[in-house]
């Protein structure tokens, strides 16, 4: 679609325009952009420092301290880590079916971090773009800025997002580095005190994110041509999905469909997913990029997180989600949606979900229940496959005799969208960026397109003092021309 | 929302966080846990709550609700060595990185919340260098853990708001 934009013919004669860090995103990315002397974009790559070594940092360890030590690989997203390698580690430990108490607690604490993340990024990384608009203040672009002009918005978010962490405090006991799973089931009950408390809010949580979704549905559709077109690319779309074909976040079969909808491979066991899935090495980049066997490196690339899961599922189990799904269906007109900033919609059709089947859970009797741990019989190699919120996430382990870990394959979903991010950003480059000057603004619009697909980038360390925002202008023979600096209090400097 | 309503907490709040398996971004979840050993403060939970996270969030604005003062705790890369105390002021934060939100912006947050001024907040900045993943704390950010968990002791053992503003103003 945008290949051609890639790899410039002469990068050596070409402007070079660097957004480093990209904002809002979890971790360091960056943007470069190659531009000739009429402005015309002829590359542009987004560079992601991925898990520096985090492979590394699991082999070697025994397999029973796993679903602990990889929730340190990520400060957002502890939580699918966790259950994504405590999935992997239960087929170490042979066990295919936790008990129905097990399986019910570790689905609510799913439930609990995809519902507290999609907040987070709706309400606190998005929702400055879309109600303030992408080229607006800069100054205004921010959580506080939301909070003081749409006060009741702000208010729910933070909300929300407290009411998904207390979800996963109950079920772990801590709000991080929580033991909640453990090998073949899980380590605590939840006690009636902590499920009524959950149950006090959850109806609230659910009416928010009703608001939410008709926010969203809202804003989309008013400037329906504009957002429809910003950052559109037509992909394959990949996901779980339950073997009826359900939305499915925690487990369920892998489901892939081109950009009409047609099926390439569907109800695919995840622990065979080195059959349909590969991963290509390109030198420009840290980050690998997946691809689907069956359709090459060309044509293989895919999505994942919430827009791919909302447009591959056949129906939501829960009827408000449902209900939202329908309008989200009846917009594409019986085709995938492939807009971008669907992502955002799709995001909020989830949260919406994710509170309905809490209560769901909450109010099903088994999930006070004591028979927590099955046992079986210990085997060599494990796969866990979850829906993070950001979507699939794969965790692969290999297990030597004296159970530590020899060999450890993850597969983040910020990987899995890699290609899909690259296209999006060539996308608003090539429609954007022509002829114009360059702007704050103008190059928020590539953050915009990053932004949708939250990526993870993995980087809990956060210390204070870092993350400037730097642009530089480079023309043809190498010398810095302009230069843009954002400090860490946001105050922008041209030097 | 009955858990914006919940029980009154302790008083004081000890709010450290970081990635403790990041190298010196350790060094508040490892002051949390050398103060949580201390046998006094361990015997006054009633009086002072410990609360951990890898990152500050908006959420944690709900966490400063009546408190009497609260002390936030993190590495730092460029505040002198071996660690500063500071007040904390509101600030509208510009910076809109906000999946890690500055201890002033959670402020600013809690007042848009809650409708009223946040209470008393300080910071504890230790000094850090390194923050790779699977890296542990490295020796120098050791010596500066141990002043500041003495410090922190110190202050801990006394918590009369201007006895701490007195320790922020004097540097």
């Amino acid at each position: 679609m945008y290949e051609h934009l890639e790899t410039a013919q002469n990068p050596e004669n070409l402007r070079r325009v660097v957004i480093d860090p990209v904002t809002r995103v979890e971790g360091h990315g960056k943007v470069t952009l190659l531009m000739n002397e009429q402005n015309r974009v002829e590359q542009a790559r987004l560079h992601i420092v991925e898990f520096r070594g985090f492979e590394r940092f699991i082999q070697g360890r025994p397999y029973w301290e796993l679903p602990v030590l990889v929730q340190r690989l990520c400060g957002i997203c502890p939580v699918s880590h966790h259950l994504a390698a405590a999935k992997a580690v239960d087929q170490l430990v042979g066990v295919d079916q936790l008990t129905p108490t097990a399986e019910k607690l570790r689905r609510l604490m799913h439930l609990g971090q995809t519902l507290q993340s999609h907040a987070l990024h709706f309400f606190h990384l998005a929702t400055p773009d879309l109600l303030f608009g992408f080229e607006s203040d800069a100054a205004r672009r921010n959580i506080v800025a939301v909070l003081q002009a749409y006060p009741e918005v702000g208010l729910e978010g933070v909300r929300m997002r407290k009411y998904g962490q207390e979800v996963i405090r109950m079920i772990s006991g801590k709000r991080v580095h929580g033991s909640a799973a453990i090998p073949g089931g899980m380590n605590k009950p939840l006690s009636v005190a902590d499920r009524d408390y959950l149950l006090e809010d959850i109806d609230d949580v659910t009416n928010w994110a009703q608001k939410a979704v008709d926010l969203i549905k809202g804003v989309f559709l008013s400037s329906e041509e504009y957002h429809q077109h910003f950052a559109f690319i037509r992909t394959n779309f990949m996901s779980l999905s339950r073997a009826d074909g359900a939305l499915e976040l925690y487990h369920g079969g892998l489901r892939a469909r081109d950009q009409f909808g047609n099926t390439i491979f569907d109800h695919v066991d995840y622990r065979n997913y080195t059959d349909y899935l590969r991963e290509e090495v390109r030198p420009w980049s840290y980050m690998k990029f997946p691809y689907i066997v069956s359709l090459g490196k060309q044509q293989g690339w895919y999505r994942v997180g919430p827009l791919a899961r909302v447009n591959n599922c056949d129906f939501i189990s829960t009827p408000l989600a449902e209900e939202a799904r329908q309008a989200f269906l009846a917009y594409g007109a019986g085709s995938p949606v492939h807009g971008s900033l669907a992502f955002h919609w799709a995001r909020m059709i989830e949260a919406l979900h994710s509170a309905e089947e809490i209560k769901n859970l909450l109010l099903d009797p088994e999930i006070l229940g004591t028979d927590l741990v099955t046992k079986g019989e210990r085997r060599p190699e494990g796969v866990g496959v979850i829906e993070a919120p950001r979507g699939t996430l794969f965790h692969h382990y290999r297990i030597n005799d004296d159970d530590l870990v020899v060999k450890a394959n993850l597969i983040v979903s910020t990987t899995n969208n890699n290609q899909a991010m690259n296209e999006s950003i060539r996308s608003v480059a090539d429609r954007y960026f022509d002829g114009r000057e360059l702007t704050e603004g103008l190059l928020n619009n590539i953050e915009v397109a990053i932004r949708a697909y939250d990526p993870c980038l993995s980087c809990a360390t956060h210390a204070l003092g870092k993350m400037p925002l730097q642009i530089e202008l480079i023309d043809a023979t190498g010398t810095p021309v302009d230069c843009l600096t954002k400090d860490s209090s946001g105050a922008i400097q041209r030097a | 929302m009955s858990m914006i309503a919940a029980a009154t907490p302790a008083p004081v709040l000890v709010f450290g966080y970081g990635n403790p398996s990041r190298g010196d971004d350790a060094l508040a979840p490892l002051l949390l846990q050398a103060l949580q050993s201390d046998d006094r403060l361990a015997g006054a939970s009633d009086q002072v709550e410990f609360l951990t996270d890898f990152q500050l969030q908006v959420e944690h604005a709900l966490d400063l609700a009546e408190r009497r003062v609260v002390l936030f705790a993190d590495a730092h890369v460029s505040c002198p060595a071996p660690f500063t105390f500071t007040r904390l002021s509101e600030a509208r934060d510009d910076s809109y990185t906000t999946h890690a939100m500055s201890p002033a912006a959670v402020l600013h947050v809690y007042r848009q919340v809650c409708g009223r001024a946040p209470p008393p907040c300080y910071l504890l900045s230790i000094r850090g260098q390194q923050f790779e993943l699977g890296e542990p704390l490295g020796d120098e950010a050791r010596d500066h853990l141990e002043a500041a968990v003495a410090f922190a002791r110190d202050l801990l053992s006394d918590t009369t708001p201007a006895r701490w503003q007195t320790l922020a103003a004097s540097g």
